[in-house]
């Protein structure tokens, strides 16, 4: 009911709009349309040329992207600078495989549950964590990742430390059961379409400009009556909900869960990939990473010293391009 | 029972003492330049190994360590010269993905220049053995040597910063840094020198840690995340509360992993090797929560 009202409300002659001054984020069609269709048409390519291989590295790259855009929403959007993103996309990665292990093989099953343990792990790390500001943020939300990471660590039943194999792919009525790469591939692009359509409706609500005059000024629009905690925590779980799901997502994709999903370097690397990409862009995310992806990649296919090489390409990133790439790309002025 | 205690309780301040090194510098940079250093860990790791090596090479711990201090030094200088000066006046957005980037350069360039395996090195030989404290309580002698050499270079900081004028300036400018900067603190070379000794601090708890831990790739990382954690605690910018911070985390950290497994032994094997390694892993993220909920600006805020 809530994001439904939130959906419904205009954005238009708020007075909150003036005050966040942001310009609106536009899916605008002249470049969306063209890249969904290649994404749809990739597969269809990739058999002609017998490049099949290629999908599985795309579709990776794919539900980083929905998880990126997730951490994208209360970081570039929200100003939380959340360090243990990852700990989200963990938990939906266990919780597919718990369901694996109990025989529940289907996506329809292990995608919502996923989704609720991500929006319920997420409010309890919100409803204590949103208290802090700036840096205690930061590192309060990495305290409870990291207290996550050793749960998980110590979940014998899990494969502790081992991490476990799933025991087969997931199914999902009526598409092929159970999923091939390519089915898998088109679930993945389906799933990040709708993430960002909502994060843009999102964003473009009422709500998002409230989140957004929130990372501007929180006091002043405290002042003006609006209940910036229950902002920020219902914006959180959004963002956990939808990292959960990319986390099941890739567990199917992987086939294989461990601790170290959640480990800290890993939500280092998610925000690398929304600050790459341009933190409060609306294609920030995605951008961050197909950067990321490609990167990675191209880079450890030279040499296996590609982390070398990534570092000091992001470092380079940093100095030349502080508004992220997004914008450098899509000449967006920045706010 | 008591003395497994005591034992652990030496070894607990002891990596306190360590962990106030690292966490020391952390809090000034972060408190004076607001910069979120995630590279600091990353001299740790150079200081360890550039230790290592010289004490292998010259075969003298002592002569290793000096070595190994001075070129981290002026590799931490050559950072700030060079990189972080540019993210001081940026975004902690950027100062993350930067630092995050200077971590990836360093744990590869140390993994291409020393290879895959972890070093390992000797304490030196006058301190190999144990030293009984009292009858019946041996401690090995090395450990004790580490203590000391940590509450030296505490009580010298402790000194540096609170009796002198640039500790004074420096303590200004971790309060309130525009203002040391209006009554004319020059505060730009100063930093210089903040770096320089904080690489060194970070190189001597390397070096002198390098003998009990491997020497290894990424061995900054963990011990990166428990000198923030400590920071937190403690206070941005305060080098009491890093201290205290320190000693608190190392405590409960060493304590928590020797006691609790013990303390769940009454509930059977399967508890005991499941529940317990977790809680003691979680236990200071715990301690970090819950005083960051009582004191959200840590036990000793700066500025306030």
């Amino acid at each position: 009911m809530q994001a439904a009202s939130i959906l419904a409300a205009t954005p238009t002659a708020t007075p909150l709009r003036s005050v966040s001054g942001a310009t609106s984020h536009s899916l605008s069609a002249a470049v969306t349309l063209p890249i969904l269709l290649g994404l749809l048409l990739l597969p269809i390519a990739a058999h002609f040329y017998g490049q099949e291989y290629f999908l599985s590295p795309v579709t990776r790259v794919l539900i980083y992207a929905v998880a990126a855009s997730s951490l994208n929403l209360i970081l570039g959007f929200g100003g939380m600078v959340s360090f243990g993103h990852a700990a989200f996309m963990g938990v939906g990665a266990y919780a597919a495989a718990a369901l694996m292990m109990n025989q529940v093989t289907s996506l329809w099953i292990a995608l919502p549950v996923a989704m609720g343990l991500g929006a319920v792990v997420s409010a309890v790390i919100g409803l204590i964590s949103l208290r802090a500001h700036g840096v205690y943020f930061i590192m309060i939300t990495l305290a409870f990742a990291q207290m996550l990471y050793y749960v998980a660590i110590s979940l014998k039943f899990l494969g502790g430390e081992d991490g476990l194999s799933l025991s087969a792919r997931g199914s999902m009525w009526p598409v092929l059961e159970p999923l091939d790469d390519t089915a898998l591939y088109y679930v993945a692009v389906l799933m990040l379409a709708s993430v960002v359509v909502f994060i843009q409706r999102l964003v473009n609500a009422n709500f998002g400009h409230v989140l957004e005059a929130i990372r501007i000024n929180e006091t002043r629009v405290a002042s003006l009556g609006v209940n910036t905690f229950r902002h920020k925590l219902i914006a959180f779980m959004v963002a956990g909900a939808l990292a959960g799901v990319s986390g099941a997502l890739l567990a199917h994709q992987s086939g294989f869960v461990s601790p170290s999903l959640m480990h800290w370097t890993q939500s280092g690397v998610l925000m690398v990939m929304v600050i790459l990409g341009g933190a409060g862009h609306l294609y920030g995310g995605i951008i961050g990473a197909i950067i990321y992806g490609v990167l990675e990649e191209s880079l450890s296919g030279y040499t296996e010293h590609w982390q070398l090489a990534l570092g000091v390409v992001l470092l380079v990133a940093v100095l030349v391009a502080p508004q992220g790439i997004s914008r450098l790309i899509l000449k967006r002025t920045p706010k | 029972m008591n003395t497994v205690i005591l034992e652990q309780t030496l070894n607990g301040i002891q990596f306190g003492l360590m962990l106030f090194l690292l966490a020391a510098g952390l809090t000034l940079v972060f408190g004076i330049m607001d910069l979120v250093n995630l590279s600091h860990g990353s001299l740790y790791m150079i200081g360890a190994y550039l230790i290592a090596t010289f004490t292998q090479a010259l075969d003298s711990f002592w002569l290793g360590m000096l070595l190994g201090i001075g070129v981290t030094a002026c590799v931490g200088v050559l950072l700030e010269m060079t990189i972080l000066r540019q993210l001081y006046k940026r975004d902690h957005l950027s100062q993350v993905l930067g630092t995050f980037a200077i971590i990836l350069i360093a744990n590869e360039s140390v993994r291409i220049l020393w290879g895959p395996q972890p070093l390992t090195f000797n304490p030196p030989a006058s301190l190999a053995g144990p030293v009984e404290l009292f009858p019946g309580f041996e401690y090995p002698a090395y450990r004790l040597a580490i203590m000391a050499v940590g509450a030296l270079v505490a009580a010298a900081l402790y000194v540096l910063i609170s009796k002198t004028r640039i500790g004074m300036k420096v303590r200004a400018g971790a309060a309130d840094r525009e203002m040391a900067e209006a009554m004319g603190a020059k505060v730009s070379w100063m930093f210089s020198g903040l770096f320089a000794c904080g690489a060194a601090l970070c190189a001597l708890a390397g070096g002198m840690l390098g003998p009990l831990l491997a020497v290894q790739v990424g061995m900054g990382e963990s011990i990166l995340i428990l000198a923030f954690v400590v920071v937190v605690i403690g206070g941005i910018g305060s080098v009491r509360g890093a201290f205290v911070g320190s000693l608190l985390v190392g405590m409960i950290d060493t304590l928590g992993r020797a006691v609790i497994p013990s303390l769940f032994s009454g509930f059977g094997p399967e508890v005991a090797s499941s529940v317990a390694p977790a809680l003691a892993a979680i236990l200071i993220y715990l301690l970090m929560a819950a005083i960051l909920f009582w004191k959200p600006k840590g036990l000793f805020p700066v500025g306030a």
